[in-house]
Formats: structure tokens, C-alpha cells, sequence
């Protein structure tokens, strides 16, 4: 059990990492959009965080109603992030 | 539109509850440079851009900041978790309890509640875009005065996420006021309100 959270944890961290990549070069794009540089660093962690995204969402639930599958509602028993330990 | 994902910007893992902390961190929550606030300035204030490249600026940031909104939730929630009587009659955290117990409701470290008199939306993307400059400063410092109260790692690492944000954010506003003023007279800036005088 333990050892799965770590696993868990560590999918997570990926997650927020390549997120954060994302999130911060769409700001840059925002006021630089025709940068080549920053549109390669773009799809390169777009893509990243797709796919780790779906790699979580196999194994440990959705974290959003477009990775979810529907078969199981789990979205209602998986944690809430600010319960801390996440 | 808005989606919602389950986790935060930012990992938040408190193991140390302390009330104390929790009252001063909690003003980034609903205080005059808070979060709330600066999420619903740049969101309100995108329909009055006339330019699309400055409404995505306002959009991105404000949506951060409505993830931001949820790490310093995060924070004053796990601050104030499972605390008994006794450490809330000491830590002089009594007077918020009374009123709302452990909940994170949006209110300055003085206890003023949020009020949506702390931002302006004044339908002129110039004097907009410098307000918002100030604010990232404003919120920056705050986290500043808000770091120099803190020793546990657990709380100084969110918090220096958040305030590296704001000098980010300052950043991309600067440039979008660049923006805007490329796209005006430069012999005078301020002769109209590009979105009040030119109609489109």
C-alpha cells in the first residue's frame, strides 16, 4: 500500500511538473506568440502532460472530467488535494 | 469556461498544524493583495480589452490565480486542521473560530472581510494593465512580510512558489502594456480610451 502511494506521488509530481512547464511558457506565448523556441517548449511538455495524465488516470483515478472513463465514479473516493499526503 | 482539476498548482503537505501562521497566511486568501481579489480583477476585467492578444494575458493569469486561491485554501485549512480548544484559546486564533470554526472563509489578517472594493475594473485597458502591474508587486511583497514570520519548510516552500509567481505575472503585464501602447499613438498614449472612443 504504501508503496503504491509512492508510486502515486511521484506520477503526481510528474504531473504538476510538466503542468507547470505548461502553464508558465503559455504565459510567455501569451505576450510572445510567434516564438519558435517557446512553441517547441510548448508541444513538448503539452505532450508530456497528456500523457502522464493518462498514465495516472489508468492506474489511480481521474483528475478531471476529460481524463475521466466513466466506468467507475471514483472521482467521489479519491483525495481531495488540499487533505495533504496527496 | 472553467475545468476543474484534482490537484494543486503546487504540492501543499503541512504536517504541523499552527493557528498563529494560518491568521497571517490567510489574508492571501480574501486580503487586500489576495488571491481572490486578483483573480477577479483580471477576469472581470478582460471584457473591456479591445485587443485578444491582452485578454489572453488576463484570462491565463486570472485562472491562475483561482489555483492559487486554492494552494493558500490549502495551506490555512491543513494550518488549522484537528486543532483542539486549548491551542485555539492560545494561539489567539479564538476570535475567527467563534465565527466560522476551522472553515477558510476570505478575510485580511486583520479581519476585514474580502470586499471587492480592494480591485478596480475601469474599462480602460491602460490604466487596467498598471493597476494590475501594482498588484503583482502589492501580493509579492506581502509574501515577502509573510516569509520573514516563517521557520517551517513545509509552509516556506508554497509560499515561495506563490511570490515567484508574482514576479512573473508583473512581467507578462509589462509586456502586455507594451503591447497596447504599440498598437496607439506614441505621441500620446492617453489622447482615448481604446475601448470607450474606438468603437469596433
Amino acid at each position: 500500500m504504501g508503496e503504491q502511494r509512492d508510486e502515486r506521488k511521484l506520477l503526481l509530481q510528474q504531473i504538476d511538473q510538466y503542468s507547470f512547464a505548461v502553464d508558465d511558457v503559455k504565459l510567455f506565448l501569451d505576450t510572445h506568440p510567434h516564438d519558435e523556441e517557446a512553441l517547441a517548449y510548448f508541444r513538448r511538455y503539452s505532450a508530456l502532460r497528456k500523457k502522464a495524465l493518462q498514465a495516472y488516470t489508468q492506474r489511480y483515478g481521474a483528475l478531471s472530467m476529460d481524463t475521466a472513463k466513466g466506468d467507475r465514479w471514483d472521482w467521489v473516493d479519491t483525495p481531495w488535494p488540499w487533505e495533504g499526503a496527496y | 469556461m472553467f475545468q476543474y482539476e484534482k490537484r494543486l498548482q503546487f504540492p501543499v503537505n503541512i504536517k504541523k498544524p499552527d493557528a498563529k501562521v494560518a491568521q497571517m497566511i490567510m489574508s492571501q486568501y480574501g486580503g487586500p493583495d489576495g488571491e481572490i481579489g486578483a483573480s477577479l480583477r483580471y477576469l472581470s476585467q478582460r471584457f473591456a480589452s479591445p485587443y485578444r492578444q491582452v485578454s489572453a494575458v488576463l484570462t491565463d493569469i486570472g485562472t491562475e490565480e483561482l489555483a492559487h486561491l486554492e494552494m493558500v485554501g490549502s495551506i490555512v485549512h491543513q494550518l488549522t486542521h484537528n486543532l483542539t480548544p486549548e491551542q485555539i484559546k492560545a494561539s489567539g486564533f479564538a476570535d475567527y473560530y467563534i465565527d466560522h470554526t476551522t472553515g477558510v472563509w476570505p478575510q485580511a489578517a486583520g479581519g476585514v472581510p474580502f470586499t471587492a472594493t480592494e480591485f478596480q475594473s475601469k474599462g480602460d485597458i491602460i490604466t487596467d494593465l498598471h493597476e494590475d502591474m501594482a498588484a503583482e508587486q502589492k501580493a509579492r511583497t506581502t509574501y515577502d512580510n509573510i516569509l520573514r514570520m516563517l521557520d517551517d519548510p513545509d509552509i516556506i516552500a508554497p509560499i515561495k512558489f506563490l511570490r515567484e509567481r508574482e514576479i512573473v505575472h508583473f512581467q507578462r503585464f509589462g509586456e502586455a502594456l507594451r503591447y497596447v501602447q504599440d498598437q496607439l499613438d506614441c505621441r500620446n498614449f492617453y489622447s482615448m480610451n481604446p475601448a470607450f472612443d474606438k468603437r469596433r
